[in-house]
């Protein structure tokens, strides 16, 4: 069984309270509260929102296989995700992320498109590709974890952020 | 009120005219309630909740006021649909998933002003008689939807949400959704999915018109961030007088977002159809790159048909006729459309002579294969084969002849799908080989007609 801390079992309660014509409704916000704190979804996080909604195991798993939002394997402690997308293409975020992954020492060889997330060695830092973050004047742009950067060109700069 | 200023280096240009954005950048300005209330913050909706709900949605229609989240439609008419006889609750939701490449102006609203949207939100809820509404935020703005939840909780003490809003009996609730990354999600039907738990499959329209069958089944409003910030102006205004500033049936302001090749992208406020394409060029944008000259641009977010620089363009009928260069085309959405393209979402990329046709259009394709929902075949296989035969392109391992099968993929995914994702995949690569042929075919290789590599072919596959 998945543990679950009190208190975050809490404000998820509450989240739910968001919802009052459909439980179903908080699948997404219970996924993420879980994401959050576990790093990803496991098949445990799974049963237990399922548990929790009064839901098919199966109808959460198909969320969370459907959204490129969700993992099912843990991240790097600094997930880095650069946009691939049209202008910040031409803004250079296929440098951006050559770059990344030549500082941080991660392979991306093995991505694929199920796969999409690289890990270092020292699980410190993974990457992917995430499609157009709305900032598109401002290239290349990536997030590492919840915090956003723009015009990214001193990567040293930028890792040195996140030890 | 003292004069507004601006922070250094974020002022607006001349040609600006700030409403929604006029906020954005200010010194002094901050999120919080106090800083709203101190400019009038709430007035309009203390207002709009004395008058009657229909002449709400009135000054809305007379306002000519047209969505900003993509297709441009009319919003009061939009509200006007709800069924007249209809009895189930109403719901209304803000489209806060801005996933549109090229458009990146709601992110600003929700970061730096998201009072405005709450206040725009509240008139619309209450004109539509929604007592529970949603703003769906996409997963990569978390600090926004904290930001946004703040706001909320702000606007609830004060007594601007929940119970008996300032006395008039209309009660509203309104919570913030997060998306999970997926662009179907801006999509209205598919973000009501979405909103309901499940995978985020668009409904087919008819029957599943949100305004009559949205969420839950019931009535739901879906405006985008921008469209019902607009609401709160046009109360203060008036719809009439709202309806001086812009153009003809292209009325008010609205915010472009403009990228690619220009010395100085960004986001511009400006009144529709009163700045032209040139404009938006050379002095919004400070001109093109030195020594750099224009060759396409894709004026409405990327799934806007191209437009090829040296293009001329007729709009207009019998007398009113005229051509137009790539420079004069005024922004707007009639004359947009008339060009054969959009106005779309307001994002404008703009591309110069150092860029590869084919390139781009492969990054969009990427783009587009990696967001289809899967629901329709056209859609689902179409935009893979329209990626992996512009990967094939790029690699330099395409022979001509897969130029019209590029096309004939494409021509045959638009008008045979749920949603407008078919169109929105199927036209970059329309356009671009109607547009750029001739650059698409120099970069195949004719010794490779006839030898399609299909060990290749099936490897790429098989990594998808
Ligand atoms: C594939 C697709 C993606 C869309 N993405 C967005 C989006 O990110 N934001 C948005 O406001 N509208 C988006 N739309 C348009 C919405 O379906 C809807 O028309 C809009 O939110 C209505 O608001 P408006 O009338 O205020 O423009 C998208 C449409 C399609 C077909
Ligand atoms: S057109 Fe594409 S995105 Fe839209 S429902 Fe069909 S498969 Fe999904
Ligand atoms: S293309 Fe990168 S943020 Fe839009």
């Amino acid at each position: 069984m998945l543990a679950v801390p009190q208190d975050l079992e809490a404000e998820i309660d509450e989240r739910i309270t968001h919802y009052p014509v459909s439980k179903r409704s908080a699948v997404l916000p219970v996924l993420h509260h879980l994401q959050h704190h576990f790093g990803y979804i496991s098949e445990q996080a799974v049963e237990w929102t399922a548990a929790k909604l009064g839901l098919e195991p199966i109808k959460v798993l198909e969320v969370v296989t459907f959204y490129p939002g969700f993992r099912q394997e843990a991240p790097g402690k600094y997930h880095i995700r650069v946009c691939r997308t049209l202008s910040c293409a031409m803004a250079g975020s296929y440098e951006l992320m050559e770059s990344l992954c030549d500082k941080t020492g991660i392979d991306r060889s093995g991505v694929t498109h199920h796969h999409p997330i690289a890990i270092s060695a020292d699980g410190k830092y993974s990457i992917e590709f995430a499609e157009c973050l709305a900032s598109c004047g401002f290239g290349p742009v990536c997030m590492v974890n919840d915090d956003f950067h723009e015009a990214v060109t001193d990567v040293d700069g930028l890792l040195k952020q996140y030890p | 009120m003292g004069a507004i200023t601006y922070k250094r280096g974020r002022e607006p240009h001349g040609k600006e005219h700030r409403v929604i954005f006029r906020n954005i950048d200010r010194e002094g300005w901050d999120a919080s309630i106090g800083t709203y209330l101190k400019e009038g913050g709430y007035e309009q909706l203390k207002k709009a909740l004395k008058m009657e709900r229909a002449a709400i949605t009135e000054e809305v229609k007379k306002s000519g006021l047209r969505g900003r989240g993509g297709a441009g439609f009319p919003c009061g008419v939009k509200w006007g649909f709800i069924p007249p006889s209809n009895t189930k609750p109403v719901y209304l939701i803000c489209n806060a998933d801005e996933s549109e490449p090229g458009t990146f102006k709601d992110r600003y609203i929700l970061h730096q002003d998201p009072h405005q949207l709450v206040e725009g939100m509240a008139i619309a809820c209450f004109a539509v008689g929604a007592k529970l509404a949603y703003i769906y935020i996409r997963e990569e703005f978390p600090e926004a939807a904290k930001i946004v939840e703040k706001a909320i909780a702000e606007a609830h003490e004060k007594g601007f949400l929940g119970k008996d809003i300032q006395g008039s009996g209309f009660d509203l609730e309104i919570y913030v959704h997060r998306g999970a990354g997926a662009y179907i999600c801006g999509e209205e039907t598919g973000l009501i999915e979405s909103l309901e738990g499940k995978r985020p499959y668009p409904r087919i329209k008819p029957p599943y018109f949100p305004a009559a069958m949205g969420l839950y089944l019931c009535p739901t409003i879906v405006n985008n961030v921008e469209t019902l910030c607009h609401v709160k102006h046009i109360i203060e205004m008036g719809g009439e007088e709202y309806a001086k500033t812009g153009t003809k049936n292209n009325t008010g302001t609205r915010i472009l977002c403009v990228s690619g090749d220009v010395q100085k992208p960004g986001y511009f406020e400006v009144e529709v159809g009163k700045v032209t394409m040139g404009e938006v060029i050379n002095d919004l944008c400070g001109g093109l790159k030195p020594g750099r000259e224009l060759k396409a641009v894709i004026p409405g977010g990327s799934s806007a048909k191209v437009l090829r620089a040296d293009e001329i363009y007729t709009v207009g009928r019998g007398d009113d006729a005229r051509k137009l260069t790539i420079w004069d085309i005024p922004m707007d959405f009639d004359t947009l459309a008339a060009c054969g393209s959009m106005a779309g979402s307001g994002g404008v990329i703009i591309m110069d002579d150092s860029r590869s046709m084919s390139w781009v259009l492969n990054n969009l394709n990427n783009f587009y294969a990696h967001e289809s929902c899967g629901q329709c075949t056209p859609c689902r296989e179409g935009s893979l084969w329209m990626k992996k035969i512009t990967d094939r392109i790029v690699a330099g391992k395409a022979s001509p002849a897969d130029i019209d099968t590029l096309y004939g993929v494409a021509k045959n995914i638009d008008g045979r799908t749920i949603c407008a994702f078919g169109e929105a995949c199927s036209w970059p690569t329309e356009s671009f080989v109607e547009k750029f042929r001739d650059e698409l075919i120099g970069d195949t290789k004719p010794e490779l007609e006839g030898a399609l590599v299909n060990a290749e072919t099936l490897t790429a596959a098989a990594s998808l």
